[in-house]
């Protein structure tokens, strides 16, 4: 069959909502865009570790220490399964991981930012996981098999965390004034990173195309956004905290609120390297990775004997 | 001394041991040398300050003053915790927490073994419960060293260096003093003699499978019953602490 007959197959199934699975033939874009994507996922999972990671030593109380390193197992979860999903499409973890680390490969820039309080933890699980939820809510219906998968399930933990974050929040809205200072001051830090998680607006978005057309992505970057910002003025308004935005205002004819312009030369700066973080993100995963080299090769090493043991006992009852 | 005082100072030996050992673990967050073990790390830590939440707010509970368990957590310093000076080792490299969690995991879980049938209830029920939990940490930490003991070079002479290191830390495991006199007399609390056979029964033996050299007791470091601990406990508990002691009015 030549490709162009494949192609058309390819995209029947794709209009029928028919899943593509790893074994269907794909095309050649479809397979890359993929990887990039679901690793870039699976990469923010790993990295968005460490600023929360941040808090656990500090956490305020047993039971907030507890719904943290919950929170953050759960992420390491989601990083787990998530390569597994695009390990599915002809590349090894490694070779992913080893993307990350030559900068080859992104991750969600959000996490080049610093958790400077314990509002942050509040602040990363509304926004942050919020944004994400919004985005991974309409990617359950990705058109490729393993991703809308592993979507499910993590969306499932996902609104949780993002309750838990929204629990903090409220929780110092309402404590002594410092408290409140800390909660709106993360609010102020993290609103805009927050907004901009979604990507450029759909003009300027230059692989919307083809992922509209695979139905890798069912809604676009700006429909998403304001689908965050509708469902969240509202519960910052219920904590008595406000969005730093001065052009905020709801548009009775549109339904939803209008907002004010992001800041798209921060959010590329940031994404080119020189947010507060990104070199000391990239460092301690780096350095965590090669101080356990030492270990990964223990465990290949001990297996290995394990096997010739294995195979010299078959052949002695042989 | 009453036995209400005595069962008080026993749940905090048990309480801050987990607390601690916990605090320790969370710190491999994202230090992990696999994902994989970046999961199990925290999962252990989660046991841990689990298991020592139930038993800070039973010490609160017997004390009858209304403490919490972050009473306990937060607010106590360093001379008045009481957990092993195993548990509070720093983490060093991969090998160095395997070996501290694999001496301290063989000890809970033949502690909580014996406490399974403590005449206290809920002494007995929160053995129960834990058991199942240390169970998996000393099957975790005991498969590592044998990997590590019998993977690589490196690894072996890593691991063996690990274990020679935070040897003379174990003995604290299981000293005894009037409280353990009184506690057993009440069928509260287990003879720590009959704990330390069993123990080392599952050191050798894990220690054999590795291939590793069990050392020689010399010296033993002492003064966790008394509250006295390494410098490393005050550093932990300033950074556990801060957040409630820089902020006394706020709740959390």
């Amino acid at each position: 069959m030549d490709n162009t007959k494949k192609l058309e197959e390819f995209q029947a199934k794709i209009d029928a909502d028919t899943k593509i699975e790893p074994k269907d033939w794909m095309p050649e874009d479809y397979r890359k865009h993929l990887q990039r994507q679901i690793s870039q996922h699976a990469h923010s999972e790993v990295i968005g570790m460490q600023p929360e990671g941040n808090w656990i030593s500090r956490a305020p109380s047993l039971r907030a220490k507890v719904v943290l390193l919950a929170k953050i197992q759960d992420e390491a979860g989601h990083g787990q399964y998530l390569y597994s999903a695009a390990e599915t499409l002809g590349k090894s973890r490694d070779e992913f991981i080893e993307e990350l680390q030559t900068e080859k490969a992104k991750y969600s820039s959000i996490f080049n930012y610093p958790t400077l309080t314990w509002a942050d933890m509040g602040a990363v699980g509304w926004l942050v996981d919020g944004a994400a939820i919004v985005n991974q809510v309409s990617l359950q219906r990705t058109s490729y098999g393993p991703y809308s998968r592993a979507m499910v399930r993590i969306c499932k933990e996902e609104s949780f965390h993002q309750r838990q974050g929204y629990e903090i929040m409220a929780h110092m809205a309402k404590g002594t004034p410092e408290q409140k200072a800390m909660a709106q001051d993360a609010l102020n830090r993290f609103w805009w990173p927050s907004i901009m998680m979604f990507g450029p607006h759909d003009s300027d978005s230059p692989n919307t195309g083809n992922a509209v057309k695979w139905r890798i992505k069912r809604e676009t970057n700006d429909e998403l956004r304001q689908k965050f910002i509708d469902k969240t003025v509202g519960q910052a308004e219920v904590i008595g905290l406000t969005i730093p935005d001065p052009d905020l205002k709801w548009n009775e004819t549109r339904k939803s609120y209008d907002f004010g312009k992001m800041n798209w030369d921060e959010f590329w700066s940031v994404v080119n390297g020189n947010g507060p973080c990104n070199r000391q993100r990239l460092k301690h995963h780096i350095a965590a990775h090669k101080n356990g080299e030492w270990v990964r090769k223990a465990a290949l090493a001990y297996a290995a004997k394990q096997k010739e043991i294995q195979n010299l006992k078959l052949e002695i009852r042989n | 001394m009453t036995t209400k005082e005595a069962l008080i100072n026993y749940c905090l030996r048990i309480g801050d041991t987990s607390l601690i050992l916990g605090q320790r673990m969370s710190e491999w967050c994202s230090n992990g040398p696999v994902l994989e073990e970046d999961i199990a790390m925290t999962n252990i830590a989660l046991d841990h300050i689990g298991q020592a939440r139930t038993m800070l707010t039973y010490a609160g509970v017997l004390e009858g003053k209304g403490r919490t368990e972050d009473d306990f957590a937060y607010k106590r310093n360093e001379r008045e915790f009481y957990n092993s000076l195993l548990s509070e080792r720093p983490n060093g490299h991969f090998g160095d927490t395997v070996v501290r969690n694999f001496l301290q995991s063989a000890y809970f879980y033949h502690l909580y073994t014996a406490l399974s049938s403590s005449k206290d209830e809920l002494i007995a029920a929160h053995a129960a419960k834990s058991l199942k939990e240390v169970t998996y940490h000393l099957r975790h930490s005991a498969e590592w060293i044998v990997r590590l003991g019998d993977g690589t070079d490196e690894s072996k002479n890593k691991v063996q260096t690990s274990i020679n290191e935070i040897w003379e830390y174990t003995g604290n495991l299981f000293e005894m003093n009037d409280v353990d006199t009184l506690l057993i007399k009440e069928g509260i609390a287990i003879n720590q003699t009959e704990i330390k056979s069993k123990w080392d029964k599952t050191v050798d033996e894990v220690l054999e499978r590795a291939k590793l050299i069990r050392p020689t007791d010399a010296y033993m470091q002492t003064g966790s019953l008394k509250g006295m601990h390494s410098e490393y406990l005050g550093h932990l508990i300033a950074e556990m602490q801060f957040l409630p002691r820089a902020y006394p009015d706020a709740k959390w």
